[in-house]
C-alpha cells in the first residue's frame, strides 16, 4: 500500500514538473487588455483591470471574472503569470485564462491568489450581469438581471434592452424590465420616463424596490412630480409589505416554536411521563449534535458526493446513540431512584457534568463544524424580501414528524400501551405481567433518543459545542411545564405559542425584554392554571 | 451491587491520582522554579474560548524552558480552572498569588472576570496579562492589556467601511450582545459616526441576550433597514456563542457581503471553525492578528502550535498572539530586571519591544496598553481571513477613549511624574 | 419535647465557632512561616463557605421542612448581594476612576445623567442592610402569596421559581437596568469606613458570617421545632389532609418561604464584600440548582447537613479546580451520583441513621425520628 502511494506521489510530481516546465516555456499566446492589472497590489488598479477586461468583450472574460469572484484566479509569484487554478495544497491544476486549456499543475506555495474585496466583487457582479444576460440557461439570465437590479449601471441599458427583446421567459422579462426601470429613475432621464419607471418599480415585490424608491421621496429629489409618484409607489409597496412581514413573523414564531418543541419532546417523555427531573436531557441533545458531526466527518472523508444524505443517516444514528446512553443511564442510576423524583435531579445533574466534560475531553472545547446540506441551505423568497429559510422549514416539518411518531408509538404500539400502563399504575401493570423494569428502560431510552434526534436538527442552526445542551434545558422545562406535564399535545401547543409570542414581542421590545416578558407570562399563567395548559386529571395528579 | 464496587475502585483510583499529583508538585517545588499562573476557564460557558489560551500558554512556557528557562531556572506553569464563575476567578487569583506564589498570571477573557480579579491583583501587588480585546476605560497598575483597545479595532474598522474600498457605507446597524463591551464600543462608535456627519437616523442599535440563537427577526430587520437606499454596513459586537447561529442565519437569508457587509470584533479563526464559511465570503473582521498573514515569525508560531496541540487543523487567533507578545515581553523584562519581583519587572516592561507575528514591532506603553498594527480581513471559504486593509504602522492602544467626554480628560501613565491610571494631572506635578 | 439545640446543633455551633475564631486567632497571632499559620486568603475562603452554608440552610428550611423545591433561591441570595453591592458602590464616592461623586463609574461611561431613583437611600448602611432582607423578602412574599394561594405545587412550583431567577438574570444583564449589566458591581473600597482589603476587616466579615450562620441556624431550628414547624411538616407530608384538618397551608408555606428568602438575602449581603463582586451570574439557574445539590448531599431536612453539604462541595471545588483543573467535573459529577445512590439521606442523614441503629440496638423501645423523603 505504501509503495503504491509513493509511486503515485512520484508520478504526480514528475507530471507536475514536466507540465510546469512546459507552461514556462510556452508563454501565454495571447494577453487580454487589463489582465496584467489584476495581479497589482492596489485595489483601484485591479478595478481598472476588471473594467478593461469586461469591455474587451472577449469570450473568456466572463470565465475569468467568475473565477476571480470565486477566488480561483491566481498568479504565479515568479513571473506574475495569471492562471485559473483549482485544487489545494501541493496540487493545483492550472488553466490558462485566455485559451481555457489546462496547462499543468503547481504547488500552492508558488501561487498567490488574486485578491478581491467586496467592492471588486460588486464590480464583477455588475459586469457579469451584462455578460450573462444572453446566457442559454434561464436561471443564469435571471440571476444576471437581478444582479443588475442591485447595481443599476446606465452603461448596461442598451444590452438590457437588446436582451429583453429576445427574452422568452416571463420571470426573466419581469426582472429585466425592473432592471431597466432601476436605471431609468436617475435624474438625468426625462420626467415621463422616470415616472413610468417609478410606477413599474412600485408594482413589483422585489426586495430592492424600497432601496431604489426611498431616495426619490426625500428633499434631494428636485422634480416634484417624480417625488409624488415615488411617494405613492412606495406607499403601495409598504402596504403590501405589512402583510408579507406578518406572514414572515408568524413563520419565524412557528420556527422558534418548533425548535423549542424538538428540544422539549424528549423531556416530555423522561420528565413528563416518567417523572424523572432529568437535568441531563440537554446533554442527550448535545450528544445527538456530536453524532451528526461524526457522521458528517465520515461522509466528508469517505463519500463527499453523498454529503446531502448525511443528515438522513445522522437522525437514526443519533437516536440510537442517545437512546443507548439513556438506557444505560436508566439501568445504572435512575432505576434505583424511582419514587424519589427529587433525588433524580441530583444524580442527573452529576451525569450532566460528566457528559459535558467527557465531550469536552473527546472533541475539544471549541465549536465543531456541522454543515448544512444543499437542500437545507438558502431560502425561499415569499415576496418583498421576506424569506422562509429552508433549514427552518425542514426543522418545522421534522419537529412535527417526531412528535407524530412519538404519539403514534405511545398510542398504537404494544410497547406504547405498556408504557402508559406502567405510568398509570405500576403495581397493577406488574400484576398484569408487564415487565415494568424493561418498560422503564425503554421509555427512558425513547426520551433520550428523541432528544438525540433534536440534536441533529439543532446542529443545523446552533453551535455544536459542549455547552449546547445547557442552552436548551431551561427552555425545555418551561415548555413541558407550561404545556402540562405528561401531555404531548400540551408540549406542542406550549412550544408553538411561546415561540410565536416571543417573535411578536421581539421587534417591539427587543430580544432581551421579549424573553423576560415571556418568562413572567409563564409564571403568571401557572398561577391561573397550576397544572399547565392541558392538565392531567384524576389520581395521577396527586404526587 | 456490582456497579458499586467498580465505582469504589474508581474512587480509590481518583484518590491515588490526587495524592500522586500533589506529591509530584511538591517535588517540583523543591527544585527552584519560577511559577507562572494560568487563569483561564477550562469548564463552563467560557471554556470554548479560554481552553485554547491555556494550551497556548503551556506551549510558550514549554518553548521557553527548551531555551533554558529564565534566570537559570525552569518555568513552571500553574493551571487552575475558574470554571467561568466570576467569584471563583477572584478566589483562584488569590490562590495563585498567595498560595502558589506565582510571579505573573496570564489569564481572563471576559471583562467581568478581569473586573473580578482586579482588586485581588492590586491588593497583593501581582501582575496580570490580559489578552483579549475589550472596551477600554481602565488602566490598572497591576494589569498589562495585550488585547486591543477600541481605537485599535472598532474605529479603524468603521473608517474602512466608510472608505471607498470598504464600500462607502453611510448607514450602520450596530448589533451586539447586551453587555458592557458592546455598549461601550457602540457608544464610542456612535460618537465617532456623528462626528463624521452620520445622523442618528442612520444608526440602528440592537442588543440580544447572551447565547442568543434565534436571529431570524433581527436579520430580517437589518435587511429592511438596509433596503432604504443608502449603502449600509453591519457592525457586530456579538459575543462568542451567539455568532454561529447569527452567521448561519445570515447565510441562509442570503445576506451577501457585497450588499451588506458585516464587520465583527469578536469573531476570529476559532469562531469560524464552527461554521461553513462558503456563503460568508467577504464579511469582515478587525483584529491585530490573522493566522493567514505570511511572516516567518507567524509560520514558526503556527508550526509550533500544531506540533504542540498535535492537530494540524487547529487554528491560531488574535488573543493567542496577545499572549505570545505578553509572555515574550514579560520574559525580556524579567531578564532585564534580573528578578521576578513585580515592581522591578513592571518598570522594565515599559518600552519593551517584541516582534509582532504579523510584522512590525509591538511596544508596551506606559499606559499598560500595546502599540500594535490593525488589520481588517475578509472571511474566506476556508475559514481564514484575508487581509484587505492594514494600518501603515502601529497604533497606540488608548486606555481612555477620546469619544467619551468624561474619559477624554483622563490620562494613564504609570511612569514619573504621572504614576496614575486615571488622572487629569500628574500626581507628582507639584514637586516640579 | 425537643430542645432548641440538640446534640447535632451543639456540635455544629461549636464547630463553627472553633473554626471561625481559631482561624482568626491563628491568622493574627502566629508568624507567617509557621505551620499553624492561617494565611489571609483562607480567611476570605472560610467567610465565603460560611455564606454558602447560610444560604444552604435557608434552602433546607423550605425544601426540607416545607417541601418547596425552590430552584430559584439563588435569586434571593443575589438580590441581597446587590443591595449590599449598591451600598458599597455608594461608599466609593468620588474615588472611582472618573472621580464623579454622584454616579458610579459604569453609569458615567454609559451616559447616565443622574442616579436612578431606586439607588436613593443606599448611601446609608443601615438602609442597605434592611434592604438586603426586605427586597428578597418582598419578592418571596409576592411570589409565594400568588403561587401558594393558587396551589401551585411540586415541579410546577420548582419550574416557575426557576423562571423567576432566569428572568431576573436576564433583567440584571440589561445595562438599561442601572445595575452595571454583565459586569455587575465591583471595585469596592470599604465598608462602614473600614478598608475591605485590610486583614482586620476580612476577619470581622468572616466572624459576622459565622455569627449570621449560627443565628440563621437558630432561627430555622426554632421555627421547625415550634408548633408552627409541626404543621409545616404536616403540610410537607400531606398538604390536602392538613387542609382538611382546618389549617391553611398557604400561610404556613408563605412564612417559611419569606423567612428563607430573607436569610438567603443576608447570606448574599455578607458574601459580596468578601468576594468583591456581585453580578447577574449569581442569578443563573445553574447556581440555584447547585444549592439544591449541596443540601441533598449534606442531608435534606437536617439544617446542619445543608450547611455541611455547602462547605463540603465548595471546599471540593476549591481543591479540585486547583489540583485537577482538567478533569475535576468528572470527580464532582461522580460524587453527586454516588451520594444519591449510596447515601440517599445525605451525609448527616446517614450518620443519623447509623446512630439511630446503634441507639435502637441499645434501647430497642426508642422510636426513630426520620424525615420522609418525597
Amino acid at each position: 500500500m505504501r509503495d503504491l502511494i509513493k509511486f503515485v506521489a512520484l508520478f504526480l510530481s514528475a507530471l507536475a514538473f514536466a507540465s510546469v516546465a512546459a507552461v514556462a516555456s510556452a508563454q501565454a499566446s495571447e494577453t487580454l487588455p487589463g489582465l496584467t492589472l489584476l495581479s497589482e497590489k492596489s485595489a483601484s488598479k485591479r478595478a481598472k483591470g476588471i473594467e478593461q477586461l469586461a469591455d474587451s468583450g472577449h469570450p473568456s472574460a466572463a470565465t475569468i471574472l467568475n473565477a476571480m469572484a470565486e477566488g480561483d484566479l491566481y498568479f504565479r509569484k515568479r513571473d506574475n503569470q495569471l492562471f485559473i487554478a483549482t485544487g489545494s495544497g501541493d496540487a493545483f491544476v492550472l488553466t490558462d485564462p485566455v485559451s481555457l486549456d489546462e496547462v499543468g499543475t503547481a504547488s500552492g506555495k508558488e501561487l498567490k491568489k488574486v485578491r478581491v474585496n467586496n467592492k471588486l466583487r460588486r464590480l464583477i457582479r455588475g459586469f457579469l450581469g451584462g455578460l450573462n444576460l444572453t446566457h442559454s440557461d434561464a436561471k443564469v439570465r435571471l440571476e444576471a438581471a437581478s444582479n443588475l437590479l442591485k447595481n443599476p449601471d446606465p452603461d448596461q441599458r442598451t444590452i438590457l434592452m437588446k436582451a429583453l427583446e429576445k427574452e422568452g421567459d416571463d420571470s426573466v422579462v419581469r426582472a429585466m424590465s425592473l432592471a431597466i426601470a432601476a436605471i431609468d429613475i436617475r435624474p438625468e432621464v426625462p420626467q415621463e420616463k422616470r415616472i413610468a419607471a417609478v410606477t413599474t418599480l412600485g408594482d413589483s415585490d422585489a426586495s430592492e424596490v424600497r432601496a431604489l424608491l426611498t431616495p426619490l421621496t426625500g428633499d434631494a429629489e428636485n422634480d416634484i412630480e417624480v417625488r409624488q409618484a415615488a411617494i405613492i409607489a412606495l406607499d403601495a409597496v409598504e402596504d403590501r409589505l405589512v402583510l408579507y412581514r406578518a406572514i414572515g413573523g408568524v413563520f419565524q414564531g412557528i420556527s422558534l416554536g418548533s425548535v423549542l418543541l424538538l428540544a422539549a419532546i424528549g423531556l416530555a417523555i423522561t420528565f413528563g411521563v416518567m417523572g424523572v427531573i432529568n437535568m441531563a436531557h440537554g446533554e442527550m441533545v448535545m450528544i445527538g449534535a456530536y453524532v451528526t458531526f461524526v457522521i458528517q466527518e465520515a461522509f466528508r472523508s469517505a463519500a463527499p458526493e453523498y454529503f446531502g444524505l448525511s443528515l438522513a443517516v445522522a437522525v437514526p444514528a443519533a437516536f440510537l446513540a442517545s437512546g443507548m446512553i439513556g438506557i444505560g443511564l436508566e439501568r445504572s442510576v435512575i432505576r434505583w431512584l424511582y419514587g424519589r423524583p427529587l433525588e433524580t435531579l441530583l444524580a442527573t445533574w452529576g451525569v450532566s457534568l460528566i457528559l459535558q466534560q467527557a465531550v469536552r475531553s473527546i472533541f475539544g472545547p471549541t465549536n465543531r463544524e456541522v454543515g448544512n446540506p444543499e437542500w437545507m441551505s438558502g431560502a425561499m423568497e415569499l415576496a418583498g424580501g421576506v424569506l422562509l429559510t429552508y433549514n427552518r422549514i425542514w426543522i418545522i416539518v421534522f419537529a412535527l414528524a417526531v412528535l407524530f411518531g412519538v404519539w403514534a408509538l405511545i398510542r398504537f404500539t404494544s410497547i406504547g400501551l405498556e408504557m402508559r400502563a406502567v405510568t398509570q399504575n405500576r403495581r397493577m401493570a406488574n400484576a398484569m405481567g408487564i415487565r415494568s423494569a424493561r418498560v422503564d428502560a425503554l421509555t427512558f431510552g425513547l426520551g433520550s433518543g428523541v432528544a438525540g434526534m433534536a440534536g441533529v436538527a439543532l446542529s443545523q442552526i446552533d453551535n455544536v459545542s459542549p455547552n449546547l445542551g445547557q442552552s436548551y434545558i431551561i427552555d425545555s422545562f418551561m415548555v413541558v411545564v407550561f404545556g402540562g406535564v405528561g401531555n404531548l399535545w400540551g408540549t406542542l401547543v406550549g412550544a408553538l405559542s411561546l415561540g410565536v409570542v416571543n417573535k411578536f414581542l421581539e421587534p417591539v421590545s427587543g430580544a432581551v425584554l421579549a424573553k423576560i416578558i415571556v418568562l413572567v407570562a409563564i409564571i403568571l399563567f401557572i398561577q391561573r392554571r397550576p397544572r399547565g395548559l392541558f392538565a392531567l386529571k384524576g389520581r395521577a395528579v396527586e404526587n | 451491587m456490582k456497579s458499586g464496587s467498580s465505582k469504589l475502585k474508581r474512587w480509590a483510583a481518583a484518590g491515588l491520582m490526587t495524592g500522586a499529583l500533589s506529591f509530584s508538585s511538591a517535588l517540583a517545588s523543591a527544585q527552584e522554579t519560577i511559577k507562572v499562573g494560568i487563569l483561564h476557564s477550562l469548564s463552563g460557558t467560557m471554556a470554548i474560548s479560554e481552553t485554547t489560551l491555556k494550551d497556548a500558554m503551556l506551549m510558550l512556557i514549554e518553548d521557553q524552558n527548551a531555551k533554558g528557562g529564565l534566570l537559570g531556572k525552569k518555568l513552571e506553569a500553574v493551571v487552575v480552572d475558574p470554571a467561568s464563575n466570576w467569584p471563583l476567578f477572584a478566589e483562584k487569583a488569590r490562590e495563585l498569588i498567595s498560595k502558589e506564589q506565582v510571579s505573573a498570571v496570564f489569564g481572563c477573557w471576559t471583562s467581568v472576570s478581569r473586573k473580578s480579579v482586579l482588586p485581588v491583583f492590586e491588593e497583593l501587588n501581582s501582575m496580570l496579562f490580559y489578552p483579549v480585546q475589550y472596551e477600554g476605560e481602565e488602566s490598572s497598575r497591576n494589569v498589562f492589556y495585550t488585547g486591543a483597545a477600541p481605537n485599535q479595532q472598532a474605529i479603524p474598522a468603521v473608517e474602512y467601511l466608510m472608505s471607498e474600498d470598504g464600500g462607502g457605507a453611510t448607514r450602520f446597524a450596530l448589533l451586539g450582545t447586551d453587555y458592557v463591551y458592546p455598549r461601550t464600543t457602540n457608544k464610542i462608535l456612535r460618537a465617532f459616526l456623528n462626528a463624521k456627519g452620520i445622523s442618528d437616523a442612520d444608526i440602528m442599535e440592537e442588543y440580544t441576550p447572551f447565547g442568543h440563537s434565534d436571529w431570524q427577526t433581527i436579520v430580517s430587520r437589518v435587511k429592511a433597514f438596509a433596503s432604504e437606499g443608502k449603502k449600509t454596513a453591519v457592525v457586530s459586537t456579538i459575543n462568542g456563542d451567539a455568532n454561529v447561529p447569527f452567521y448561519k442565519e445570515l447565510a441562509n437569508q442570503g445576506v451577501k457581503a457585497e450588499d451588506l457587509p458585516v464587520v465583527a470584533f469578536s469573531v476570529g479563526e476559532e469562531e469560524l471553525a464552527g461554521i461553513d464559511t462558503g456563503p460568508l465570503v467577504g464579511h469582515l473582521a478587525a483584529w491585530n492578528y490573522f493566522m493567514s498573514v505570511e511572516t516567518p515569525e507567524n509560520a514558526d508560531f503556527i508550526k509550533k502550535w500544531h506540533a504542540f496541540i498535535k492537530d494540524k487543523k487547529r487554528v491560531t487567533n488574535d488573543p493567542m498572539e496577545a499572549h505570545y507578545i505578553g509572555f515574550k515581553m514579560w520574559v525580556q523584562a524579567v531578564e532585564q530586571a534580573g528578578t521576578t519581583d513585580v515592581d522591578a519587572v513592571r518598570q522594565a516592561m515599559y518600552g519593551q519591544k517584541v516582534k509582532n507575528l504579523t510584522g512590525g514591532v509591538a511596544v508596551m506603553n506606559v499606559n499598560h496598553h500595546l502599540s500594535k498594527p490593525v488589520l481588517i480581513g475578509e472571511v474566506q471559504a476556508d475559514g481564514q481571513f484575508e487581509t484587505v486593509w492594514s494600518t501603515d504602522g502601529v497604533v497606540i492602544g488608548d486606555a481612555w477613549s477620546d469619544f467619551i467626554p468624561e474619559s477624554a480628560k483622563l490620562t494613564a501613565d504609570w511612569t514619573y511624574p504621572w504614576v496614575c491610571g486615571n488622572c487629569e494631572k500628574p500626581k507628582f506635578a507639584a514637586s516640579y | 419535647m425537643l430542645s432548641l439545640i440538640d446534640g447535632k446543633g451543639r456540635i455544629f455551633i461549636s464547630a463553627v465557632l472553633v473554626v471561625a475564631l481559631g482561624a482568626v486567632m491563628l491568622n493574627a497571632y502566629t508568624p507567617t512561616g509557621s505551620s499553624f499559620h492561617v494565611p489571609d486568603y483562607m480567611i476570605g475562603l472560610i467567610g465565603k463557605y460560611l455564606c454558602y452554608a447560610l444560604l444552604a440552610i435557608s434552602v433546607d428550611l423550605v425544601w426540607g421542612y416545607a417541601g418547596i423545591l425552590s430552584l430559584g433561591h439563588g435569586a434571593f441570595f443575589a438580590l441581597g448581594g446587590y443591595a449590599m453591592g449598591m451600598h458599597l458602590m455608594r461608599e466609593i464616592g468620588d474615588r472611582g476612576v472618573y472621580g464623579n461623586p454622584d454616579l458610579p463609574d459604569f453609569m458615567v461611561f454609559l451616559n447616565w445623567q443622574e442616579l436612578p431613583w431606586y439607588w436613593n437611600g443606599f448611601d446609608s448602611p443601615l438602609f442597605a442592610i434592611l434592604m438586603c432582607m426586605i427586597v428578597p423578602g418582598a419578592l418571596a412574599f409576592g411570589f409565594g402569596w400568588f403561587a401558594f394561594r393558587s396551589r401551585v405545587t411540586g415541579v410546577y412550583l420548582s419550574i416557575i421559581t426557576q423562571a423567576m431567577t432566569f428572568a431576573l438574570m436576564l433583567a440584571f444583564f440589561r445595562n438599561d437596568m442601572g445595575f452595571g449589566g454583565n459586569n455587575g458591581l465591583t471595585d469596592f473600597k470599604d465598608f462602614l469606613g473600614f478598608d475591605l482589603q485590610a486583614a482586620g476587616t476580612r476577619s470581622a466579615l468572616m466572624l459576622s458570617s459565622a455569627a449570621a450562620l449560627i443565628g440563621g441556624y437558630l432561627v430555622c431550628r426554632w421555627m421547625t421545632m415550634s408548633k408552627y414547624g409541626r404543621v409545616l411538616a404536616a403540610v410537607r407530608d400531606q398538604e390536602s389532609r392538613t387542609r382538611f384538618l382546618g389549617y391553611r397551608p398557604e400561610g404556613y408555606k408563605l412564612v417559611a418561604f419569606v423567612v428563607s428568602a430573607m436569610i438567603a438575602g443576608v447570606a448574599g449581603a455578607l458574601f459580596v464584600p468578601q468576594v468583591g463582586i456581585i453580578n447577574p451570574g449569581e442569578f443563573s439557574p445553574a447556581n440555584s440548582i447547585e444549592i439544591i445539590v449541596w443540601v441533598a448531599l449534606g442531608g435534606r431536612g437536617t439544617l446542619v447537613g445543608a450547611a455541611l453539604g455547602a462547605v463540603a462541595v465548595n471546599y471540593l471545588k476549591t481543591y479540585l479546580t486547583g489540583a485537577l483543573p482538567e478533569i475535576w467535573l468528572f470527580a464532582l459529577g461522580g460524587l453527586f451520583i454516588a451520594v444519591t445512590l449510596f447515601f440517599p439521606k445525605g451525609i448527616v442523614g446517614e450518620i443519623g441513621r447509623f446512630t439511630n441503629l446503634i441507639k435502637r440496638f441499645l434501647k430497642p423501645s426508642l422510636p426513630s425520628m426520620e424525615v420522609r423523603n418525597d
